[in-house]
This record gives structure tokens, sequence and C-alpha cells, in this order.
């Protein structure tokens, strides 16, 4: 009999087999999608947050537990559980030579992420990379991997797993990870979530999916029918703001708009939401999503000047460009006469600073709602350059509650063999609000828990059975 | 104005340029292969892509394979990025638009046939002269002695000729190409780390030193290595050519030489490396996936491996045979290989180490230059 079946293929999964296959059990990986399409959102991801109390190869200066604790604590607004959260930290501080030796290569941030450099480890190569390291490494290891393998339901007995399906094929092992991913590219799941706003509007129909297609949440929901018990809420993700034109699914990092912060974001009625100097990008992309998810339509504009080109990611699709900013009201088909008086309402509140892009600098408004409190410079230099926003779903936070071992709870008492690793338990961390590289350190560090932990509880079943 | 002139470019790029163009703007939004080489580090110093830009990446690019088994956005992708096939495509262009005499580039897109008659020409060649100079191309044995075959002075003329022509047209071509990069002066650092670059074949390391991709996602040095006893090989086999030249004009000492003289010794180890470096790159070429490969430009490449593997086959056997009554056949075999290679190196596959070159001394330049690109976050 198989010991431990793991299902899924990106992040987790594959962490969760290497480590089970590294403690000696004997490992399937099923992964739904096809070959070419493996990995589940891992091959859009490009780094890794990491604990580090001094300089470590690719990471700069110091990042101790308490202050990623802290940051932790401040994007999830308190919506997280310690115990787990700090074992996700500390073990980021142990993983990389780990995933090294599975030969995953790191490289010193990319151009336009220095900001990280202190507390991201990035993949030479982003996510893709890794996940064609993991997999080569578990083949060579001997772990069985199959492609387009979709499992709809699990045999449970009592909260114990016995069985996987796929459609009439029935695949036991004594103990299973689950690591399948959220439910982002479920579309309808994501219109039944977030129902039907104020205006009427079901805001979810206009959402993109950042990420894979294959994350549809089959067994997520599998799990909670069956009584698994949950955390965080289904209209919880990581959501960020991104080029309206993306495709609606694997549209990746390239579909950013990086410029938000050197301009003004207008909605639909032409009228400024939020104040877009706030802090960082890199500290603010993550709330864009929803915001942008709240305004009419779920459509916004991001509105730059001729100063601001060449100082900000290029973005994968041309800008609307315009001469004037009346002409880009009307190429963005926005209501002209609120918008000009939008912009003039801005540019007449920003008041003379010493503009500097790498600090929160002093060029802030004065006297408009709402306002920008850095890097608030006129918007009157042509050309301008308009794109529109959409909230894009990278993934959701509905998920399964776990414990210290990663073991899957049914009324309040956990599995002794169904554990849970990635995104369809990092809800139990990220109750709301992201922040960069913190989702492949609760994959990789709960992966690796699941998978020792399921080949623990496997080879000791083993060793009863032959006793 | 702006608009205009890249209303111009635009219009100035080709189906392949234009394409190449496309892909880099997917690639300077994601920039995860950062890493891998020097063509991503040199795209994120642009935000737009003319035709001199694209020429210049897509021959800095040295096909290792990386950026695509890496790539979130290749095919089945909608996105259908494919970096090193476009670079590929590109490559192809730049040799031939860059030909010289210009008329001649379109030798590149028949190179397959460009070779072959090239080949059959130049045997046929020396076959006959052969025959018509001894009488019979198997006869008694001449004691190693070429001479008797072709005289001296023939073979100092052709050759001479052949490889000083090879030389000017590839370097009127790569000095035009040079031209459109505007690279601006040549420091000595710079210099220095281009040449170690192209002698080292440092990005076919993969970034992290553990080589480049051939049949799958899985890296390798066999690539390198095998480039390595090519081009060394080569080397060597015309450092024996130089030194032989020397002991005629300046030691008169006339060929053949005995087995450890030097010429012998450099040639036999050239040959020996062009014979084991060419059939291991011709046994990686057929394995490659051919999702990073361009299979229009196959028959180029693996005629130039072919040329350069029978130079040195003909070369050896030559050396085994020379005091043989088959000297003369062998000799005129040799010679026909060799007329081949030197007339094909300016419009072949060979062309690639001179554009590549200049394309490493360009970034090695410009690596050294502020960027007209100042990322806020940086």
């Amino acid at each position: 009999m198989l010991d431990v079946l793991v299902i899924g293929g990106g992040n987790a999964a594959l962490c969760a087999a290497l480590a089970a296959r590294e403690a000696g059990a004997s490992v399937m990986l099923l992964e739904s999608a096809p070959k070419p399409w493996r990995g589940g959102n891992s091959p859009h991801t490009r780094n890794i947050r990491c604990m580090h109390d001094g300089p470590q190869d690719v990471l700069v200066d110091a990042y101790p537990e308490e202050e990623y604790w802290q940051d932790l604590l401040k994007v999830t607004a308190g919506r997280t559980n310690q115990t787990l959260a700090r074992i996700a930290i500390r073990a980021s501080s142990t993983c990389r030579d780990w995933m090294r030796r599975h030969g995953v290569h790191f490289q010193p941030p990319l151009s336009g992420a220095l900001h990280v450099a202190r507390t991201n480890a990035f993949f030479l190569g982003g996510g893709k990379a890794l996940v064609n390291a993991y997999y080569r490494s578990a083949a060579a290891l001997g772990v069985a991997i199959r492609y387009d393998a979709p499992v709809d339901a699990l045999e449970l007995a009592d909260g114990r797993f016995v069985a996987a399906r796929i459609g009439a094929e029935r695949i036991g092992a004594r103990a299973c990870v689950l690591a399948a991913g959220g439910f982002e590219s479920n579309r309808e799941w994501l219109d039944e979530a977030w129902g039907a706003n104020e205006r009427g509007e079901r805001p979810a129909q206009n959402f993109l999916v950042r990420g894979t297609r294959f994350n549809t949440g089959v067994l997520l929901r599998f799990m909670l029918e069956a009584g698994a018990d949950r955390v965080s809420d289904p209209t919880q993700a990581h959501m960020v703001a991104i080029d309206a034109r993306a495709p609606l699914y694997d549209g990746g990092i390239c579909t950013r708009i990086d410029c938000v912060s050197l301009g003004v974001v207008v909605n639909r009625e032409g009228e400024r939401f939020y104040d877009e100097g706030e802090d960082f990008w890199p500290k603010r992309y993550a709330i864009w999503g929803r915001l942008v998810a709240a305004q009419p339509g779920q459509i916004a504009y991001s509105i730059i000047d001729a100063k601001a080109v060449g100082r900000f990611m290029p973005p994968v699709f041309a800008g609307t460009r315009a001469d004037s900013l009346a002409e880009l009201a009307r190429a963005l088909r926005l209501p002209e006469d609120a918008f000009l008086a939008t912009l003039a309402r801005y540019n007449a509140a920003c008041r003379a600073g010493s503009f500097d892009h790498t600090a929160l600098d002093d060029c802030a408004t004065d006297g408009v709602v709402p306002a920008k409190t850095h890097w608030a410079r006129t918007i009157d230099t042509p050309p301008y350059f308009g794109y529109a926003l959409r909230p894009g779903v990278t993934f959701t936070y509905l998920g399964l509650k776990v414990n210290e071992r990663a073991a899957v709870h049914f009324g309040g008492v956990p599995s002794a063999n169904l554990f849970a690793a990635g995104e369809m338990m990092a809800g139990n961390i990220l109750g709301q609000g992201y922040t960069a590289g913190v989702g492949m350190a609760i994959g990789t560090g709960f992966g690796r828990i699941a998978g020792s932990g399921a080949a623990a509880v496997a080879l000791e079943g083993e060793l009863r059975a032959t006793a | 104005m702006q608009r205009l002139e890249a209303l111009i470019r635009e219009a100035s790029l080709g189906a392949d340029e234009g394409e190449a163009a496309r892909q880099l703007q997917i690639c300077n939004a994601c920039r995860y292969c950062e890493g891998f080489c020097a063509v991503f580090p040199a795209m994120t110093r642009r935000l737009e892509f003319g035709h001199a830009d694209i020429h210049y990446l897509a021959n800095l690019c040295h096909n290792c394979g990386a950026c695509l088994h890496a790539c979130q956005y290749a095919p089945p992708h909608e996105f259908a990025v494919s970096l090193p096939r476009a670079m590929a495509r590109v490559r192809g262009k730049t040799y031939a638009d860059y030909a010289w005499p210009r008329a001649f580039g379109a030798l590149y897109q028949r190179n397959g046939m460009t070779i072959a008659l090239a080949l059959a020409a130049c045997l046929a060649g020396f076959l006959a002269l052969a025959a018509s100079s001894t009488g019979q191309l198997v006869g008694r044995p001449l004691g190693g002695d070429f001479y008797a075959v072709f005289p001296h002075g023939l073979l100092a003329a052709t050759f001479g000729i052949a490889f000083g022509f090879a030389c000017v047209a590839l370097g009127l071509g790569v000095t035009r190409f040079w031209r459109d990069l505007a690279p601006g002066r040549a420091s000595a650092p710079a210099a220095r780390e281009a040449a170690a670059s192209a002698l080292d074949l440092r990005y076919l390391g993969g970034g992290h030193g553990q080589g480049c991709n051939d049949e799958d996602d899985a890296f390798t040095l066999r690539r390198r290595r095998f480039h390595h006893l090519t081009f060394y090989g080569f080397m060597l086999c015309f450092a024996a050519t130089c030194v032989a030249t020397l002991y005629h004009y300046l030691l008169d000492e006339r060929a053949p030489y005995p087995l450890l003289s030097a010429p012998v010794l450099l040639g036999t180890l050239g040959g020996i490396g062009l014979l084991a470096g060419p059939a291991g790159l011709l046994w990686l070429h057929l394995r490659r996936d051919p999702a990073h490969r361009e299979a229009s430009q196959d028959a180029m490449d693996r005629g130039f491996i072919a040329l350069l593997f029978f130079a040195s086959a003909t070369g050896l056997a030559l050396l085994a045979w020379r005091d043989s009554g088959a000297m003369p056949l062998w000799l005129a075999i040799h010679l026909g290989v060799v007329m081949a290679l030197f007339l094909t190196l300016p419009y072949g596959k060979f062309a690639h180490g001179v554009f590549r070159s200049a394309a490493l001394l360009k970034w090695a330049i410009e690596k050294r230059l502020p960027s007209h690109v100042r990322l806020s976050e940086d």
C-alpha cells in the first residue's frame, strides 16, 4: 500500500512529497493539470519571504522573527494565528539550504525589486524554474508523479483518510497531504461568495484571475461539505489591481500596473477614491485589488503624465496616450467634466516639495479628499497616459483549519492521517491582506511539515501492520 | 514626434523583429529571467525595442534555453513567449542583412544547399587538380610530399585568398553591425570582460554555473564543453597552420613534418578536439528540445558542424596515410573540405561567433554606463 498520497502539484505539494520521500515513505503526487500547466500558482511566484538574523547569501541585513511577525500582524489586521504564523516564519529561516539541495537557485533581487532585498530571497528564473527543479528532484528520488489526475472526492472514515477518487479510480494510502490550492479560478464560486453589492452589481463577474485556471477548489469544497473545520472567509484573497486587458487566467506578474503611486487613480465616475501615495507601492499593491473591487463597475484608471515615464516597471500593454487631459478622458471614456474637475482639484492641492520616489517624501496634497500623502506632483506634462485597472485574484484564503502539525480538523479534532498545506490552509495565517513572498513561505514551511508528518504516520502504521 | 519615430521604427521592423519586440515587451514587464544571462539585464535598460536593440539582444542570446523552460508565458500560454526561438530567427536575419556583399546574404536562406554546393565544387576541383598533377589519385607512395601533388605556391595562394576574403567579408559585416549598435568606446576592462565571456562561454552556464538546457528543463554542461572542444580544437588547428607557415618561410623547413613536431602535435590535438566537439554538438542538436530550436536553421547549424567534423576527420586520415599511395586522394579530399569551410565561413554558422562577440562587447560597454531607465523603486 502507498504510504503518502499528495494531492496537488504546486510548491506546497512538491515540498510535502519531497519531505515525505526523504523520510522514507513511498509517495505519489497527483497533479490535476496537464504537464505544461503543472505547478498551480507557483510558476507565477518569484520569491520567498525569509526570516534571518544576519546577512545570508542573497539576503542583506537582518529580518528577525519579531519584525516578520509584526509585518504579518499589520497586513492581516490581526486575522492570523500567531502559533502557526511563527512556525512558518521560523521554517523560512532554515528552508533555503533544503531548497538548494532540491535544485532551487537563488539570486539577488530583480531590478525594480531592491526594496525587498532584505526580506525576500528571489528564485533564479522565478517560480517555474523552482517548480521544474522540484519535479526533477522528486522524479529522481522515486516519487510517482501523475499529471491530468484531478481528484474529485476522498473516502474518509471518522476523520481519517482512506482513499482518493479520480472519477471511478480509487487510490488508497496510509496518509494524505491536501495541497490542491484555493478556489480562485472557480468563477461561479467567487460570484456566489461576493454576491451583489449595494449598486446591484455582481462584482466578482469583473474579476480577473492572475493565476492558474486549475485551482477550482473541488477538493476544498468537498472537505468543507465533509465537515472539515474552516478558516477565513470566501471573499478574502490575495487580490491586486492589474491591467484590465490581462487575460482571464494566468496573467501573472507582467499584468501589474506599477505607476499608481506616481499619479492619481480615478474610478468610472472620474473621481479619486484613495490615497495613492499612502506608502511604497510594494507595501500597498495588495490592497488595491479590493479598492478597485469596491468601485462602480469594478474598474479604475491609473493616470500619469510624462514625468512618470521610465520611473516604474514597464507595463506589458501600452497605456492609453493623449496630449491633453480632456483627450485622455475621452479616450478612456470617462466623464470629461468630472475627470477634469478631479484633476484640477488635485493639481491645485499639490504642495511644492522635494520629490523622491525612494523615500516617503514631503510632496503631499493639501485640501483635497482623499489626500495624496506622498509623491504628489501635479499632472500637467503631456503626453498623459491612462491604464485601466481590474481586481486580479491571486489566491483565495478560505481554507481548512490546521494545527501546528498541519493536520486537518473535523469538529475541533485533528485528523490522524490527513494534512493540508499551501493555499488550502494559508488562510490560517493570512485571514486577510498580503505581503510579498509570504505565500511561498507558508507553502514551503507547512508543505514540509505536512509531508514529514504524513510520512511519520504512514511508516508507523506500516510498522504496526508488520508487527 | 516621439510617436512618429516609434512608428517609423515599428514600420522598419520585419516580421521576425516585430515578434521579438512583442515578446521582449512581455519579458520586460516580468523580468524573472534576469539572472540567467546578459540578455535580460540589457533588456531592462530599455523601454522600447527598435531594430538595432533587437538585433543586439538577439546576438547576445546564446540560445541556452533556460528562459523558455522557466517561462510562465511559454506556450500553451496565450502570450506564446518563446524567446530562444524568436531570437534565433532574428539572428538568421542579422547574418543575412549584414552579409558582405549584401547580395550574398541570400546564401543563408538556403544554407544547407550553400554548404553542399561549396563542398561538392571544392572536392571536385581538388580531386581533378590532384589527378591531373599526379596522373592518378592512388599510386606509389610519395613519402608524404604534399607539394608533389599541389605546389606550395598554389596552396598558399588559394587558401590565403579564400581565408582573406572570409576575414574581409565578416569584418565588413560586423563593422556595419557595430555601427548600428552605436556602443561607444570600449575600455580595457570592458574588452577583457567581453573576451572572457566569449572564451569561457559564460552565458552557457545558466547563471548558476550548472549549464544550459538540452532536451528538457535539466541543466547540463555538455553543450558548453563540446563547444569548448570545437572552438579550442579549431584554434589549435589554426595554430598548427600558423606554426607550419613560420617553419616554411622562416626556418625553410618543408612539410611533411615529423610526428613529434609542433605543427603535427598541435594539429593532431586540435583535430581530436574538432572531432569530439562537433560530434557532441551534433548529438546534442539532434536531441535538443524542438521548442528552443528554429527548425529552418537546422541545415545551417548541422551543415557547419558537419564541415568542421569532416575537416578534422580528413586531416587526421591524411596524417595516418600520408606515407601511403593514397596520400594524394586524402590530400585532395581534405583540402576540398577545408576550402569549402573557408569559402562558407562568412555565409554560414561561423558568423555567430563574430556577431556574438560584438554583442558581448557592446554589453560590457553598456553595463558600465548609467541606465536611462530609472526605476523609482531602485
